[in-house]
């Protein structure tokens, strides 16, 4: 089992989630994060403030999947996020010791395997 | 004189003034067009407001902004060029050119179309207003993809070479007002005018990039409730205003302003209630835009019973033409046509039903016993559809030609607060550094908004 952590553009969150739907990755949690990476600065002015904006928008994925997901899953994330572009983010595939479903007790592989 | 005949015949009759060639200067007449003035200017910040609410939050200030610019830059093409071109001399298609730069624009109550009995330059400036908020209204169907600088040349553009020309025709006793067709304050010069101009726009333009693979929502309904609510208190202005006087017209305009809408968010929300068991917040909202232009080209023409019916009548052909145009490959984002357009065809057909020369003492529609007025208000219609349209389709091309028209697909994602403007409507500060003045800026110009992200 591996959790998979992908940070991507914002505006590229819907083209992410329909590759992962087509992929058959369901179960997934994302967040509005902000953080800075390698981009290149963006100038802001506000009646003659000008101010330099060191963060950025982006957006975390967490996804639990078991061992043969984690392939799919990440080429889907990688085909889907990329622009070519400074910014397009990062995926980090992190072991996991142990998951619980919380609604059945159910561990591990079966608890990361969607509902039928 | 020709020309002068129906304004002036207008007017005379509808201020309820004895009709003579020199009208004498009214102190109450000045007082309500200055109120009215105001009232009609304030409808382009409200709909911005309307506007802003309707795009996601990214684009709000870009979409405001369409708006807002056009206060400055329509307003000056107004002042320089326009009104000479709109609301001048003998000519059946075009003005001369005898106020340009204001010149002979004065405070004496004479303008060259109209005997008014208020100063020249109030008269001027009341139709400034019209012209302004007619070429805001056609940002809608541009929002999310329009380059800024491209837009501005469209609309300042746009407002000399299609508005004015129209306003000629219609209000200028041109050929339009000749031939018979009525329309009290603006339905074929401003709304079928910008209904057109949008879905031309809209087709030129192209869908935004996201337009049919995502859900793209309203990122601020209450905005489109503050905006609409300000477009109706503006509407008073815009046609209890267009009596021109403080007269007993302007005031059958202003109970007619208020009825008509009050009837299209009935039928409105009774048909969302029937399709849907829910009324919607952005219909309601659309309603009253819906029901404000329907009653425009007829404000002073009908009984306030009619009134009510045309609001109700209104809804339906705009209602269904917005279902369509969601399902349809076309990008008009904010629904101009359907709001403006098609709301703005529905009120000058029925004005040409409803009209009675016992309320207006003018004309009389299809149910006092005139059928062919409709026909004269169709043909009017289609006139205006047809130049609005191609005249709208030759300037976008000129402009695209000049400078693009869209941007990148990059900058559409990233919105275009960022990229147009280098402002964001929701900023929390965090991240945000503050540049020294000693500090001097790349090239005084932010760099792309590229990679920031």
């Amino acid at each position: 089992m591996k959790l998979v952590v992908a940070i991507i553009r914002p505006e590229k969150l819907n083209e992410v989630l329909e590759a992962l739907f087509k992929a058959e990755v369901r179960g997934l949690s994302i967040s509005r994060v902000q953080g800075h990476g390698g981009e290149t600065e963006r100038v802001e002015t506000y009646r003659g403030t000008t101010v330099k904006m060191e963060l950025s928008e982006k957006v975390r994925l967490e996804i639990g999947v078991s061992d043969h997901f984690v392939e799919p899953t990440v080429r889907a994330i990688l085909a889907s996020a990329r622009t070519g572009e400074v910014g397009d983010g990062k995926i980090f595939v992190l072991p996991v010791e142990k998951v619980y479903r919380i609604r059945t007790g159910e561990e591990d592989t079966a608890a990361v395997t969607p509902v039928a | 004189m020709k020309n002068l005949r129906l304004p002036a015949f207008l007017l005379a009759l509808l201020a309820g003034l004895a009709f003579a060639e020199d009208p004498e200067f009214s102190a109450a007449d000045t007082a309500w067009m200055l109120v009215a003035t105001g009232l009609v200017l304030l409808m382009t910040p409200a709909l911005a407001f309307f506007y802003g609410g309707l795009v996601r939050s990214k684009n709000v200030l870009n979409t405001m902004m369409m708006s807002f610019s056009a206060l400055g830059f329509v307003a000056v093409a107004w002042a320089l060029l326009g009104y000479s071109l709109a609301l001048s001399g003998e000519g059946n298609f075009i003005g001369d050119l005898r106020y340009i730069f204001l010149n002979n624009v004065g405070l004496e109550n004479k303008g060259a179309i109209a005997s008014i009995t208020i100063p020249h330059l109030l008269w001027m400036v009341f139709q400034g207003t019209f012209a302004i908020i007619t070429a805001a209204l056609v940002s809608g169907a541009v929002v999310e993809r329009m380059r800024f600088p491209a837009f501005l040349l469209f609309i300042t553009l746009w407002s000399l070479v299609v508005y004015a020309p129209l306003a000629k025709w219609v209000w200028g006793g041109g050929f339009l007002a000749d031939l018979g067709a009525w329309d009290f304050a603006g339905g074929t010069v401003v709304h079928i005018n910008a209904g057109i101009a949008a879905l031309v726009a809209a087709m030129v333009l192209g869908v935004r990039k996201d337009f049919g693979r995502q859900a793209i929502l309203p990122h601020s309904v209450p905005f489109v409730l503050l905006g609409a609510a300000f477009l109706w208190f503006g509407w008073f202005g815009f046609n209890a205003g267009s009596a021109w006087a403080a007269s007993t017209s302007a005031g059958l305009a202003l109970a007619n302003t208020i009825l008509a809408p009050a009837a299209t968010i009935v039928a409105w929300s009774l048909i969302d209630l029937f399709r849907t068991g829910r009324v919607t917040a952005v219909g309601l909202a659309t309603a009253i835009v819906v029901g404000l232009v329907v009653i425009t080209p007829a404000a002073a023409f009908v009984s306030p019973l009619f009134a009510l019916v045309m609001g109700a009548i209104g809804a339906f052909p705009s209602y269904y033409v917005l279902l369509w145009r969601a399902r349809s490959g076309l990008d008009d984002s904010l629904d101009v046509f359907a709001a403006h357009g098609v709301a703005g065809m529905t009120g000058a057909i029925l004005t040409g039903v409803f009209a009675q020369e016992s309320v207006n003492g003018l004309f009389n529609g299809l149910i006092a016993g005139n059928p062919a007025q409709v026909l004269i208000q169709a043909l009017a219609v289609l006139i205006a559809v047809a130049y609005s349209a191609l005249a709208t389709f030759v300037l976008l091309k000129l402009v695209g030609a000049i400078t693009p028209l869209r941007a990148s697909a990059k900058e559409e994602g990233l919105g275009m607060d960022v990229t147009q403007h280098g402002e964001e409507a929701y900023t929390s500060g965090e991240g945000a550094i503050l540049v020294r003045s000693e500090a001097p800026l790349p090239a005084g110009k932010p760099k792309p908004a590229g990679g920031t992200d």
